[in-house]
């Protein structure tokens, strides 16, 4: 299973879609690892900058409809490559979440007022997560702040995260 | 309690439930392109795993970039050819006969009324204007359908949207599908089916029905979704004709999959086209529309008509309506991607061809073109296309480029003017 601990990216947008995690251009790669170069390089938001915002970040903690667009994996393994195994936002599109979990990836969604209040404590702060899966709670620190934050996984999202990945899991059972 | 159209299609194809609403089907069909399924491929291969559920049910297309423009994509092409080859997959379209997936694979019949069909393409929901059940999905998900057959899915809930009215001239199925995406917001949908109904719909043609259930997943839906009916045994029927002794019969099969009338949606609206005007994006998300009056004048470089939105014969025949006897203004760059081999055809026997050319496009062989920026028309930075494609993301077509959706015949009045114009086919409401 993926260590889903670390230091957190903050992304402070709505609707990041899949062009932007990794631009269509590059998806004549055929290597995950070839991809890692380019994870967000089209984010279109002010300040940030890929080439270095990147740098030591685990995890990420972002607003609305995260991934929409286009149904490429290349996006969750652009992330995976990178060593960021989780992502925590308000809601997810079907399709990024769906591939995060088959990759045994997590993609976590917290109410939008959690999330807000995230935002409030620890945007702009080295901040780290640390995530239990036994009592489904992610301990937040940053800036001498710590909150503790419940979520929920369901029991099929969990089981594809603990058999790293869906095929596996399907390639056994049906 | 009654079902919808989806409902009964997940029900028929039922394989498992592992979990809460998470239900395991059944899949007719597996669609495959080259850009990803190589990865895909590969993986199976480096599992021990190259093999394919039923060499029948698998349809593969290099579609996306072709003819290869390098090394690198010469190699996607080549991993899908050598694997349909090794598999046996007969329905395999290589240079020649090859066309953008969502036109091609109706086109061929592929797609019934109640089908399961699953692609590592966001626009399958396309397909569910046959009254079948087609999502896009990633190439785990792929992999697993080329492998064992399945998909899982959450069951389904579905939006209702009647559309009611009379459509003004000049006015179609994309300025529908946009005005519809504009009212329900990007995320509107996520997770839910898109179920387009009412008269207007029902007046529609295939070739406009897929236009609206192709951007279904642009306000975040799994899949578009129309009702069978008579239109659609007609489209099917010179490969259905074996199977049924006559259209009615056809049709009286496919009315299994006709939604039960006290069916369950979370969501019913109404959206009455009688005085709409053609509309168009204004900036990097599909839901930021404007009617195309609006926006009269503004700067565009490059005008794009193809897609698996906006590629088929209807739409060449409406831009080249009012391209005919036209010239486009010399400071646009035309490009039409007609998008299958039989619709390039089609368009060269109507003259269709000679009139884009005459008018100062340039006609590529079908292909997705210039809509992701992978290989033709890529824009330079700062640079603005007026496209009948389904996507205005930052940088979609080139880093810095700006996309404008519209119709077929928006763009086309657009190439002629040099800058953002309603076709001479609208009269206004």
């Amino acid at each position: 299973m993926k260590n889903f601990n670390g230091t957190v990216l903050f992304l402070d947008r709505s609707d990041i879609n899949t062009d932007e995690i990794i631009p269509a251009k590059y998806l004549t790669e055929i290597t995950k690892e070839a991809l890692k170069p380019y994870l967000l390089e089209d984010l279109n938001m002010d300040s940030f900058d890929s080439n270095t915002d990147l740098e030591g970040k685990q995890v990420v903690i972002t607003r609305e409809n995260f991934g929409c667009g286009s149904s490429r994996e290349h996006a969750p393994w652009a992330f995976e490559v990178n060593g960021l195994y989780m992502v925590i936002a308000e809601s997810f599109a079907r399709i990024f979440r769906q591939n995060m979990f088959n990759c045994g990836m997590m993609a976590i969604a917290l109410p939008k007022e959690t999330i807000e209040r995230i935002f409030l404590t620890f945007s702009g702060k080295e901040t780290t997560i640390e995530t239990d899966l036994e009592k489904n709670i992610f301990v937040v620190q940053g800036g001498g702040e710590k909150m503790e934050v419940p979520f929920t996984v369901s029991d099929y999202d969990r089981s594809l995260v603990e058999a790293g990945g869906w095929l596996e899991f399907a390639d056994s059972k049906y | 309690m009654g079902k919808t159209i989806a409902e009964k299609i997940f029900d028929k194809h039922f394989v498992d439930n592992p979990s809460g609403d998470i239900h395991v089907i059944k899949l007719d069909a597996v669609f495959c392109h080259e850009i990803t399924t190589p990865v895909a491929i590969n993986d199976l291969v480096s599992r021990g795993k190259d093999r394919v559920y039923d060499a029948s049910k698998i349809k593969a297309v290099i579609d996306h970039v072709t003819p290869a423009k390098d090394s690198k994509t010469a190699a996607q092409g080549k991993i899908v050819r050598d694997w349909a080859r090794r598999q046996g997959i007969k329905d395999f379209f290589d240079i020649g006969r090859n066309g953008v997936c969502h036109a091609i694979f109706p086109e061929q019949g592929f797609v019934r009324p109640g089908y399961t069909i699953i692609m590592g393409d966001s626009h399958t929901c396309t397909h569910g204007a046959f009254g079948a059940f087609a999502a896009g999905v990633g190439t785990t998900d792929l992999e697993v359908g080329i492998l064992k057959g399945v998909c899982a899915f959450q069951y389904p809930l579905s939006i209702k949207i009647n559309v009611t009215g009379k459509m003004p001239e000049g006015v179609f199925a994309k300025d529908v599908i946009l005005a519809i995406i504009g009212r329900l917001g990007v995320n509107g949908a996520t997770n839910r089916v898109i179920e387009f109904a009412g008269p207007v719909v029902e007046a529609m043609s295939m070739e406009a029905r897929m236009t609206l259930c192709n951007m279904a997943i642009e306000a975040g839906g799994t899949c578009g979704i129309c009702r069978p009916d008579m239109t659609t045994v007609d489209y099917l029927w010179k490969y259905i004709r074996d199977d049924f002794g006559s259209k009615a019969a056809a049709l009286e099969t496919y009315s299994e999959f006709l939604p039960d009338a006290d069916a369950e949606y979370e969501n019913i609206i109404d959206i009455d086209v009688s005085n709409m005007e053609p509309m168009m994006t204004v900036g990097f998300k599909p839901d930021q529309i404007k009617p195309v009056s609006e926006m009269v004048g503004e700067k565009v470089d490059q005008v794009y008509i193809g897609s698996c939105t906006n590629g088929r014969i209807e739409d060449l025949r409406a831009a080249a309506a009012v391209l005919k006897g036209n010239r486009i203004d010399d400071n646009i760059r035309g490009i039409v991607s007609p998008a299958t081999p039989s619709i390039y055809n089609q368009a060269l026997e109507e003259g269709i061809i000679k009139i884009f050319m005459d008018a100062g496009f340039c006609v590529t062989n079908p292909t997705c073109g210039a809509c992701l920026g992978m290989s033709n028309g890529v824009l330079a930075e700062g640079e603005v296309c007026a496209s009948t494609t389904n996507r205005n993301f930052n940088g979609r077509m080139g880093k810095g480029g700006m996309v404008h959706l519209m119709s077929p015949a928006t763009a086309a009045a657009t190439a002629i003017a040099g800058k953002i114009k309603n076709s001479s086919m609208y009269k206004g409401a």
